[in-house]
C-alpha cells in the first residue's frame, strides 16, 4: 500500500528538495511507500482533502480544523519554536506608516492562504476596513504579491512573515512592513489520518528524535526546522478553537 | 479577590465597589490612563467552565498589568472594568451555552495599575465530546470609531 503525503501549499519554494527528502526519511523510518503530492493551489488540495486523498499532512491552522475535527486526523508533531505570523506590507514610496493611515477602497494583494488572510484582515480591523470596503486580487505566491506592490497594483500586500523574510534583499528595500501579527499560538502542524494511526506512536517519536543524528539535523534544516516539537490533541483543539474566534 | 492595592496603581485614581454575578465584591482603584493594544496583538485566555483562567498568552500578560501567576487561578472578571455595564455580557451564557454560538463585543478592561484597554472580544465555548469543557477567548484591537460608539452607548447603560 502507498500513504499519500501532501504539504499545505504555503510552504516557501526553497524548502521543496527538504520535503523530498522527509519523504524518503519517512519511507526508511516505517518500511511503507508514500507518495509525495505538492500543490501550489490551496483550493485543488483542498479538493483533494474532501475526497480523502492523503494519509499524512503538513497543514496549516485554518486547515488543521477540517482535518481533525471533520476527517479524523490526529496531531502528531508541529516545529519547535515556530509560530505562524502575518504581516500587513506596503511599498516604500507608501508615505503611511500606520494602519490606522488606511482608508477604504485600499487594494489588497494576497495568496490564498487563508490562515494569513484571516490574521491580516483583523489587523486591518483598527482602520474600519473589511472586505467589504477593500478590493482583494488573490495571486499564486508570495513572490507576485511583492511585485504587485512594487508595481503599484496594490496598495497593500499579505504575507506569512517566514515567506517575507526569505524575499530576497532587492525585493525587500522596495518594500515596507506595516505591522507584523504577535499571536503566538499558531503553528502549521503535521496531521496523521486515520489509515496510519496505528503507527502514530512509533512515527511521533522519530521525528523527536530526528535531532539526535547529524543526518536528522540536516534534514530538519533542509525543511527549516531546529527540531520537531511534540503535540498533543487538546494543543490542536485549542488551536482550532482560537482560529474558531478569529472568522467573525 | 483582594481589593486592590494603591501601591500598584499609576496616576490619580477613584475608588469603586465591584459587585460580581457570584456574589463577591472588592474594591477596584481606577484611573483615566488608556494603554492602546499595540497593532498586530492579538490577546488570548482560556478559562474553566466556571471562568476561572487556566491559560494566558503573553500578550494578556502584558496588557494587563498582572503576571500570568497573578492570573491563572483567578476568575476572569479581575478584567471587569466599572465602566462596563452588566448588560453588556448579559447575553453571552444564554449565546455560548444554550445557543451554542460565539459571542462578541466591544469591551473595557480594568488593568492591575488601575489604567483601561479597549478591545473588541471574542468568546466561544471549549467542546469535547459534546461536553463544554471551557471557554476560549481572543481580544483584539478595535477601531477608535467603534470604541467610541461603545463607550457612548455603555454610558447610558450604567
Amino acid at each position: 500500500m502507498t500513504y499519500n503525503f501532501t504539504v499545505s501549499p504555503d510552504f516557501n519554494p526553497s524548502y521543496l528538495s527538504g520535503w523530498f527528502i522527509f519523504n524518503t526519511w519517512l519511507q526508511r523510518q516505517t518500511g511503507e511507500a508514500f507518495h509525495l503530492d505538492l500543490y501550489d493551489d490551496f483550493d485543488l488540495q483542498r479538493r483533494a482533502i474532501a475526497e480523502d486523498k492523503f494519509d499524512l499532512i503538513y497543514a496549516n491552522p485554518y486547515d488543521a480544523a477540517v482535518l481533525v475535527r471533520e476527517k479524523g486526523f490526529v496531531p502528531i508533531a508541529c516545529p519547535a519554536g515556530k509560530s505562524d505570523e502575518a504581516m500587513v506590507v506596503v511599498s516604500v514610496d507608501n508615505e503611511i506608516d500606520e494602519i490606522e493611515g488606511l482608508s477604504a477602497g485600499l487594494r489588497i494583494s494576497a495568496t490564498k492562504d487563508p490562515d494569513v488572510n484571516l490574521m491580516c484582515m483583523i489587523m486591518l480591523e483598527p482602520a474600519d476596513l473589511s472586505r467589504d470596503n477593500t478590493v482583494t486580487k488573490h495571486c499564486d505566491s508570495y513572490v507576485l504579491v511583492a511585485k504587485d506592490l512594487i508595481r503599484g497594483q496594490a496598495d497593500v500586500g499579505f504575507f506569512l512573515q517566514e515567506t517575507y523574510d526569505k524575499l530576497s534583499r532587492m525585493v525587500k528595500m522596495q518594500l515596507k512592513p506595516l505591522v507584523q501579527s504577535q499571536i503566538q499560538v499558531i503553528n502549521h502542524v503535521l496531521l496523521l489520518g486515520p489509515a496510519l494511526q496505528h503507527r502514530q506512536l512509533e512515527l511521533q517519536q522519530a521525528l523527536l528524535a530526528m535531532t539526535a543524528t547529524a543526518a536528522g539535523q540536516s534534514l530538519l534544516e533542509s525543511l527549516s526546522f531546529t527540531a520537531w516539537a511534540r503535540v498533543e490533541p487538546e494543543d490542536t483543539e485549542f488551536m482550532i478553537d482560537l482560529m474558531d474566534t478569529l472568522e467573525t | 479577590m483582594d481589593d486592590m492595592k494603591l501601591t500598584d496603581v499609576v496616576g490619580d485614581c477613584r475608588e469603586v465597589l465591584m459587585q460580581y454575578f457570584d456574589g463577591s465584591s472588592r474594591t477596584v482603584l481606577v484611573s483615566d490612563i488608556e494603554t492602546p493594544l499595540p497593532d498586530g496583538r492579538l490577546i488570548v485566555s482560556r478559562t474553566d467552565p466556571e471562568g476561572i483562567i487556566t491559560h494566558v498568552n503573553d500578550s494578556f500578560v502584558e496588557m494587563s498589568g498582572f503576571s500570568s501567576e497573578e492570573l491563572i487561578g483567578k476568575p476572569h472578571y479581575i478584567l471587569r472594568h466599572p465602566d462596563m455595564p452588566a448588560v453588556a455580557f448579559k447575553g453571552l451564557w444564554q449565546t455560548l451555552l444554550e445557543e451554542g454560538n460565539k459571542w462578541h463585543g466591544y469591551v473595557k478592561n480594568l488593568r492591575k495599575d488601575g489604567g483601561f484597554y479597549w478591545v473588541y472580544a471574542t468568546v466561544i465555548a471549549n467542546v469535547r465530546n459534546n461536553e463544554v469543557v471551557g471557554f476560549t477567548s481572543v481580544r483584539r484591537k478595535p477601531s477608535r470609531r467603534k470604541v467610541e460608539e461603545a463607550e457612548a452607548l455603555y454610558k447610558t447603560l450604567l
